[in-house]
């Protein structure tokens, strides 16, 4: 498969994305537009863009080798591509600092953001400590609770935290206020939001900002294996660490991709965000795609123990990558991911983020099936340091 | 043609400016609340579905679609109360809507049960006029007229393509922002009002943040209508069932004042 030159023109990946906001922010997203088309192979803008990735951000990110935790898995060769050694811990960042470049040549000299882990309002409120800029982020209240560093460091980082108190209180209804006050501020505001979601052009503008994960991961790889991955694998929130892993890799016909979605505690609507077994096409905050809800189309509440993948809907080229079959998209649970995360702190010496531990967790119970000589990419896209608490709370100790 | 059609041009030719009045389904005694508002001299009805991540709306309509929820409305309960309103009103209905219920439902059904309960007329508040192609011919098809938004942001371009797509007429937004009642008018919106209506063939009605007589003093003579949504389900929710009705007809003869 060629990679794709999608999505169209109009912001559909097939059938799923477009634009379906309220009148008063179609302006806004054909002004981002216009500005982002400007600004991708603005030669200028690009190496403003490289030299903070590398100097600021420290780009590249390592490739390691995790052979013990590979012994575990099944014995394929197992590399982690290090998002989690970037500067605020996340791939987050890359995209945060992009979007905030641009928002600067736009003049707009505020920021929103929504966040549910906490690591896309730590990495938006970083780059607008860095650029000089205005940070407003909201935050649901539960995720508040089980992210209370994050919320600290957001607030050393001199950004506003608003808790959001509406709906299930998590990032779903963070994102809804973000909205709301964007609709309010269009003018002077601009409102980065932290994955693939969204109306058109975030997918394509998020996609191009992570795909460099994916750029430095084949050329790591060529260079230590001689060889591209057999299987790349990504846990799937909006599904942005995911997309920047496999968007670059997309071309090579022979490697299977596998994301992974929140299993939570079961398979009852409610209990878990995997969107391909319990979701149905819909429309979430400005695109269509596969969309937890029930019968009558309200939004269903999810649940996982990871705030980052505890989210309704899935970014609309992860629907479309589903639906002809280029990506595999499967679930991991709770408990599987938290087995995940603690063996690959002890055999490895590296904290997962719970989101990543959802890609490590899969691949645990999984592996054997891969064939032990083939070489397998796992996306750490954060580390697990901001969920050390929660943790600590939920073991008792 | 259908109700909504046949009140602008009435309101035309009587040269008067309507008022529109929104309600949350489910919220209170909806069924009740519609005949208070007729009665207090509400040309239109508003039938708000309450949705469960509401982005353009402000706290009052946030709360009153998680108190509808809560209460079990359904899609289909828009249709019972369109049914009963009919049974002795010929009073336009409007459904209001987000996107998401309604493609649920299926675009076509939707419209089968819209029109069969006399529904007159549909608003999507997240289905932008580029879009209008998705849901307008099912509507067509059952002769329910198509209705979206212009914003004070709409570019000329945008503004012409929303005169196209608008069957009935076109809902301008008069301000920044969510709903909510507001005590001052968008200082911008008569300017711009007048400019927007220049630009279009369609009737015009003017809603967000319209709660008082002075709003439609101000407004009377730049529109074909307003609309007035939150200040009316806040009545409502402002203190017992009982009451409902009579506090939310209050409202629309307090701001036509006739
Ligand atoms: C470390 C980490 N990984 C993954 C995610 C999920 O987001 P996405 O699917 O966009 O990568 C998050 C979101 O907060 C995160 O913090």
């Amino acid at each position: 498969m060629k990679r794709s030159n999608l999505p169209d023109r109009r912001g559909y990946f097939g059938e799923f994305g477009g634009k379906y906001v309220p009148e008063t922010l179609m302006a806004a997203l054909d002004e981002f537009e216009t500005a982002y088309r400007g600004l991708r192979r603005d030669r200028a803008f690009r190496s403003e863009l490289d030299d903070v990735l590398r100097d600021f951000v420290g780009r590249p990110t390592a490739l390691t080798e995790a052979k013990r935790f590979a012994e575990l898995c099944g014995g394929m060769r197992l590399f982690l591509k290090r998002e989690d050694l970037n500067h605020t811990g996340a791939h987050k960042i890359n995209n945060a600092l992009g979007q905030a470049l641009i928002a600067k040549r736009m003049g707009k000299k505020r920021i929103i953001a929504e966040t549910g882990a906490g690591q896309h309002g730590v990495a938006t409120a970083t780059a607008c400590a860095l650029l000089g800029l205005g940070c407003v982020v909201y935050m649901g209240e539960v995720d508040m609770a089980r992210q209370e560093l994050n919320v600290f460091r957001m607030r050393l980082l001199g950004a506003e935290v608003v808790p959001v108190t509406s709906g299930s209180r998590t990032l779903k209804d963070a994102i809804n206020e973000a909205i709301r006050d964007w609709v309010t501020n269009v003018r002077t505001t601009h409102y980065i939001i932290g994955s693939v979601l969204g109306p058109h052009p975030y997918p394509l503008v998020v996609r191009d900002f992570q795909s460099v994960i994916g750029r430095e991961a084949l050329a790591q790889l060529r260079k230590r294996t001689g060889s591209i991955p057999d299987v790349a694998i990504a846990c799937v929130g909006g599904g942005s660490n995911a997309i920047g892993l496999f968007y670059e890799m997309l071309k090579h016909d022979s490697i299977r991709f596998i994301g992974v979605e929140a299993g939570g505690r079961g398979p009852n609507l409610g209990d878990h965000a995997a969107r391909f077994s319990g979701g149905a096409l819909g429309v979430l905050h400005g695109t269509r795609s596969m969309v937890l809800q029930d019968e009558f189309g309200q939004i269903a509440e999810t649940h996982s123990i990871s705030a980052g993948l505890d989210y309704p809907s899935i970014g609309p080229e992860h629907a479309y990558l589903q639906q002809i079959g280029r990506v595999e998209y499967y679930d991991c649970s709770d408990d599987l991911a938290l087995e995940a995360f603690h063996k690959l702190s002890e055999c490895e010496g590296i904290i997962p983020a719970l989101e990543s531990s959802h890609a490590l967790g899969w691949l645990l119970r999984n592996g054997a099936s891969i064939g032990s000589g083939k070489i397998v990419i796992v996306n750490l896209s954060g580390r697990g340091d901001k969920d050390v608490p929660q943790i600590a709370a939920l073991e008792g100790r | 043609m259908n109700r909504v059609r046949k009140l602008f041009q009435r309101l035309k030719t009587e040269h008067r400016c309507g008022l529109i009045a929104y309600i949350t389904c489910g919220d209170g005694p909806t069924i009740e609340i519609i005949r208070a508002l007729e009665d207090a001299g509400a040309d239109a009805i508003e039938l708000g579905v309450p949705f469960s991540d509401p982005i353009a709306d402000g706290p009052v309509i946030q709360a009153a679609a998680m108190r509808a929820l809560k209460n079990g409305t359904k899609i289909s309960d828009i249709f019972t109360i369109a049914r009963a309103v009919r049974e002795r009103s010929e009073i336009p209905l409007i459904a209001f809507s987000y996107l998401n219920p309604v493609l649920r439902h299926g675009i076509e059904k939707f419209a089968d049960h819209a029109h069969a309960a006399g529904i007159d007329s549909v608003l999507l508040t997240d289905l932008p006029a580029e879009a209008a192609a998705e849901v307008k011919p099912a509507f067509k098809a059952k002769g329910l007229g198509s209705i979206f938004l212009l914003a004070p942001t709409s570019s000329d371009a945008r503004i012409a393509v929303v005169d196209r797509a608008s069957d009935d007429f076109i809902y301008y937004v008069s301000t920044m922002g969510v709903t909510g009642a507001r005590s001052e008018l968008d200082p911008a919106l008569l300017t711009r009002l007048d400019e927007v209506r220049a630009q279009v063939r369609k009737p015009l009605a003017v809603g967000f943040g319209i709660s008082k007589h002075e709003h439609f003093a101000l407004l009377q003579d730049r529109c074909d209508a307003i609309v007035v949504g939150s200040a009316i389900v806040r009545a409502v929710a402002d203190g017992d069932e009982i009451g409902a009705a009579t506090r939310a007809g209050e409202i629309v003869r307090s701001i036509r004042m006739i």
